[in-house]
């Protein structure tokens, strides 16, 4: 096995594109040790991107935050500015794993390593999140929804890394949400898992909406059903069954260890309800 | 010299205290030696093949290959371990558990083994060990198994305890049968029955530390094993005999251990381990994965249990009766008996009957996990009773009060009780706070009793009075629960010296006599015992050197307070002589001073708790928690208080895991899908409340302090009290354990439509 630790982006891209064998991006680790120690990868090669400065930052811009690549998800629950804008963004990183994994692992790691219960995900997709994305070719810039397209498999092409990951600035009165349901308190994997990310008009009036679940499907879905059914309400009872019937209708799970057609199918709903309120309230609504 | 171990009440200054505990200091700093902190000069790394099909023939194992591989010094298969076992099935079944030997009988089994240089080495070997399997159907549900068209797990297996024989096989190893009265006739007497099938799924003791051990056999026929135990002795025979060696050349030294809970009762790789250093002739180093541990260790039993108990209108039961079906893995055992025995121990029946059915299941082999079989049961038990409580339209402590077991009570699998701690238990429930604490919207309150019968067992300890007047006490039962903190109370109460003036030790194989292992809540009862017996024999010899000093007769000695005094008139003026001094002198007086003693620590008394649980439970997701925890529980004494609550508390603790989360899950291929911490949901610390404990103290006669086993029977109760709490709050009965949230989601649902 080879270990590189390169110190700029295009090194590690470089030594990506002509990698042969099974080569795998390191950054916190906290998927890649746990897969290597089961045996579940061998890997023939493993860059370290800790040492490329520029994915060690956490952005602000004026058209809002950018997150590297390699930025723990710890750093960015202590990233005020951050956790202003987007609370259920950051609520979703600090979910993953105990304390301790949480001080390692990163949200494009969590993205890349495209599990359909991946706690940061759907907060990412909800909130209109997208993947900046360098290569042997052009950099590119894409919606978070589509990088992951199975179970295990991205998009990405052969010598791509994601750079970073890129937050708009958020308009007035808008306001985010993630919630999973985890028998236990923590230290576990999301059997369903809802992200809504919401704006109001002056009169509190849901004016745009994106929601997401995860855990029900091969990939975390956007629910374009769902945000319709909250759009242009303040969230009455009508509209929120009408949320939660559509998550539950978008859901395609599977029965496993963690749960049950069943139990995702109307969990989801519950989920997006909460996760919904929460929002609304966040985005400043009486 | 037979000791007389009956109890008589005495004032402590030592047992009854909360010292800190011995081994903290160790553990907490890391320095504590654990079975896979042992390390030899030029040791080799084993690891072991498994199946990973439930059911299998094996055709042939090709092992040319790894043998080949560089760095690779051993490799062994069942023809490395042959069959000495002549005609113990029990024992075969030990060493086929340890190396398949014609079939793979769960996803797990081990089939190969090898040892090399380094795990690296040991792992490439292991791919390149070929086995040709026949893939044979297989079945892992114990309902399913007794179905008499289910797969034949031992081909030959004919049911024992049926009277006739039957004429064909089944996956039904033994029938067991307990009881008194007519129950048919018990039934027409009732005004209301309960009738209900329960099921729990498998679980694992869930131990932190995975089984560890380093084997070093020499060619000239004597071994060492370090290893991680519940009984050292144990293992030394049962290793000895599959191995063919002499017992007593075969040391076995055990270390730290991180938990046991039952599952280090028994030897899993152990024989592996020291026949693959007997090939290599070399030391070999062998710990499990926590994926090994699960899969290939020994679980408890899945079980699915019939009940029906009938009342009259007054609260009197007046027949109960109970079918068991206990899962056993591939191998005939006992836990469903147990099951059978304890189903009914809490309550004075005229009525009662109980059959327990030991089913085999493609799953890996059953091992007791603490208070074997009576989890379940009792949770069977104690929902019927809770059920035909709010039939009756009884208060359920009070209908338990009612029909409680007491002093003189024919118990439902054969003894009369002594003094007993049911009725005293639920008395303190009744009148504990928490039972009158209000319930907001969607909590329940659950409360339910557990009984342990409690072991004692072949013992023996060595006392050593250090030069400096210090002791030390050496014992043969593994510490898996404080008991180092309670004999040293004990030998410091009776030697009249301080606790930090005693070190307790668990003493090798080949240091002490025989014990029997840590099992059936027997460490601190039985060693104590011994202990106690240990300190008084060193006291006389204390007392012997003292009027050897003093040239006076033996008989006008006492021992006070730590000090031998000289009694009477003639010899009263003379001073006190310490430990200490004795000690100093004892090279003058006759050499080393020891007390030892061996017995058999008969008169466990059979222990009792009942529990209060609150639980909230989200009906929109069926998620639950754990609002507020009880336990209430005889100890007889309590030696060292802090220690019995914490019995209690971690109990209590894998009891609420048991009832809701923790299960092993079943593909449709037989393969275990969970064979880690991650999906087999063990609580965190944040899915509990502190658990409250109330200790009880009514003396068993059979010991000198009048201490009783305190390890197992907390977890008894757990699964009966939450799944009550859960009824309650949830307003629908719950039969099926873990009531997981998709478990209650769907039985809020099915209470709906």
């Amino acid at each position: 096995m080879q270990y590189e630790r390169p110190s700029s982006l295009k090194d590690a891209v470089d030594i990506l594109s002509k990698a042969k064998g099974s080569a795998h991006i390191l950054a916190g680790g906290s998927d890649l040790l746990v897969k290597m120690k089961g045996d579940f990868v061998e890997p023939d090669l493993i860059v370290d991107i800790k040492s490329i400065k520029s994915l060690n930052e956490i952005k602000k811009t004026a058209k809002g935050f950018t997150i590297g690549a390699s930025v723990p998800c710890a750093a960015m629950g202590e990233h005020a500015g951050l956790k202003k804008a987007w609370p259920g963004v950051v609520e979703a990183a600090n979910l993953i794993g105990s304390k301790q994994v949480q001080g390692r692992c990163t949200v494009v790691g969590n993205l890349c390593n495209a599990s359909p219960a991946a706690d940061s995900v759907p907060a990412l997709v909800a909130a209109g999140a997208k993947a900046v994305i360098a290569g042997p070719g052009r950099r590119r810039t894409v919606a978070v929804e589509k990088i992951v397209t199975a179970p295990g498999r991205t998009s990405l092409k052969k010598g791509e890394i994601i750079d970073s990951i890129q937050l708009e600035k958020r308009p007035k009165n808008s306001g985010d949400a993630y919630l999973r349901f985890i028998p236990r308190t923590e230290m576990d994997i999301a059997v369903v898992s809802a992200g809504v990310s919401l704006t109001l008009d002056a009169k509190g009036v849901v004016k745009t909406a994106r929601v997401a679940l995860g855990a029900v499907a091969p990939t975390v879905l956007l629910v374009k059903e769902a945000a319709k059914a909250i759009i242009g309400t303040k969230l009455e009872k009508a509209a929120m069954e009408n949320l939660a019937a559509a998550c539950s209708k978008a859901c395609s799970p599977i029965d496993d260890k963690r749960g049950t057609i069943e139990f995702r199918e109307e969990v989801s709903g519950v989920l997006a309800k909460r996760a919904a309120k929460i929002a609304y309230k966040r985005a400043g609504a009486k | 010299m037979e000791f007389d171990a009956s109890y008589s009440a005495k004032k402590f200054k030592s047992v009854g205290t909360r010292p800190d505990r011995p081994d903290g200091v160790d553990k907490v700093t890391g320095r504590a030696r654990y079975g896979a902190d042992f390390n030899m000069p030029g040791q080799l790394i084993g690891l072991i093949l498994r199946s990973p099909h439930a059911h299998a023939k094996i055709k042939k194992i090709d092992t040319s290959k790894a043998e080949k591989l560089k760095g690779v010094k051993a490799v062994i298969t069942a023809a490395d371990l042959p069959d000495l076992t002549g005609g113990d099935s029990d024992l075969y079944d030990i060493l086929d558990n340890c190396m398949a030997r014609k079939k793979a009988l769960y996803d797990g089994h081990a089939v190969a083994a090898v040892a090399a240089i380094d795990a690296k080495t040991a792992k490439q070997a292991l791919k390149l060990i070929k086995v040709d399997y026949k893939i044979l159907p297989h079945v892992t549900d114990v309902d399913q198994a007794v179905d008499p068209k289910a797969p034949l797990i031992q081909e030959k297996l004919v049911t024992g305890g049926v009277d006739p024989k039957p004429t064909k096989p089944s996956n039904i190893a033994n029938v067991s049968q307990y009881g008194h009265g007519n129950t048919d006739k018990g039934f027409k007497s009732a005004d209301f029955i309960v009738e209900r099938n329960y099921k729990t799924e498998q679980t694992h003791q869930g131990y932190i530390e995975p089984h560890a051990c380093v084997a070093n056999v020499s060619s000239d026929g004597s071994a060492d094993l370090w290893v991680c135990t519940q009984g050292h002795f144990v293992y030394r025979q049962n290793c000895a005999d599959l191995l063919g060696l002499d017992v007593s050349k075969l040391r076995v030294t055990a270390s730290e251990i991180g938990g046991g809970f039952g599952g280090k009762t028994h030897v899993w790789s152990e024989p592996v381990a020291l026949a693959l250093s007997r090939k290599a002739g070399r030391p070999v180093k062998l710990t499990m994965t926590r994926d090994e541990v699960f899969r290939a260790s020994g679980p408890a039993s899945a079980t699915s249990i019939d009940v029906k108990i009938g009342a009259d209108k007054n609260g009197v039961i007046t027949a109960a009766v109970a079918t068991l079906r206990y899962s056993c893995g591939p191998y005939a055992g006992m836990w469903a008996e147990l099951g059978a025995m304890t189903s009914f121990a809490c309550y004075d029946l005229k009525n009662v009957k109980t059959i327990g059915n030991e089913v085999l299941v493609n799953r890996p082999k059953t091992a007791a996990y603490r208070a074997p079989s009576a989890p379940m049961a009792a949770f069977a038990v104690e929902s019927a009773i809770d059920e035909l409580a709010h039939k009756l339209g009884m208060d359920p402590v009070k209908f338990r009060i009612k029909n409680s077991a007491k002093e003189g009570s024919k118990s439902s699998y054969g003894p009369v009780y002594g003094p007993i701690g049911i009725g005293p238990t639920l008395e303190a429930v009744k009148r504990h706070p928490h039972m009158k604490a209000p319930l907001g919207k969607n909590q329940g309150r659950g409360m339910a009793c557990g009984f342990w019968f409690n072991f004692g067992g072949q013992t023996c300890s060595t006392l050593n009075i250090g030069a400096d007047g210090t002791a030390t006490i050496s014992v043969g039962t593994i510490d898996v629960g404080g008991s180092r903190a309670s004999l040293s109370l004990i030998a410091a109460e009776e030697l009249g010296i301080p606790y930090k003036h005693i070190k307790a030790v668990v003493a090798d194989t080949s240091t002490l006599g025989y014990n029997d292992m840590t099992d059936g809540s027997r460490g601190t009862f039985s060693s104590s015992i011994a202990t106690i017996s240990a300190a008084r024999n060193a006291v006389s010899v204390m007392k012997e050197r003292a009027a050897k000093t003093w040239d006076i007769p033996v008989e006008n000695v006492e021992w006070e307070n730590g000090h031998a005094v000289a009694k009477g008139k003639k010899y009263g003026n003379l001073p006190k002589l310490s430990v200490k001094d004795i000690a100093a002198a004892a090279g003058n007086t006759g050499g080393p001073i020891a007390g030892h003693s061996e017995l058999v620590a008969d008169g466990a008394g059979v222990s009792f708790a009942t529990h209060i649980c609150d639980i909230e439970v989200d009906p929109e997701t069926g998620a639950t928690k754990v609002l507020r925890y009880t336990v209430v529980q005889d100890a007889g004494k309590a030696v060292h208080p802090t220690y019995v609550e914490g019995q209690y508390q971690g109990g209590a603790a894998q009891g609420i895991g048991w009832a809701l989360n923790e299960e092993y899950i079943y593909g449709d291929d037989g393969r275990l899908q969970n064979s880690g911490f991650l999906d087999y949901r063990i609580p965190v610390c944040s899915d509990l409340p502190m658990i409250d404990t109330k200790i009880l103290e009514i003396p068993n006669p059979n010991h000198p302090y009048g201490v009783r086993g305190v390890g197992e029977t907390s977890i008894v109760p757990p699964l009966a009290a939450v799944a009550n709490a859960v009824s309650n709050a949830a307003n629908v009965r719950m039969t099926h354990i873990p009531m997981s949230p998709p478990r209650i989601l769907a039985a809020l649902n099915a209470e709906k439509n």
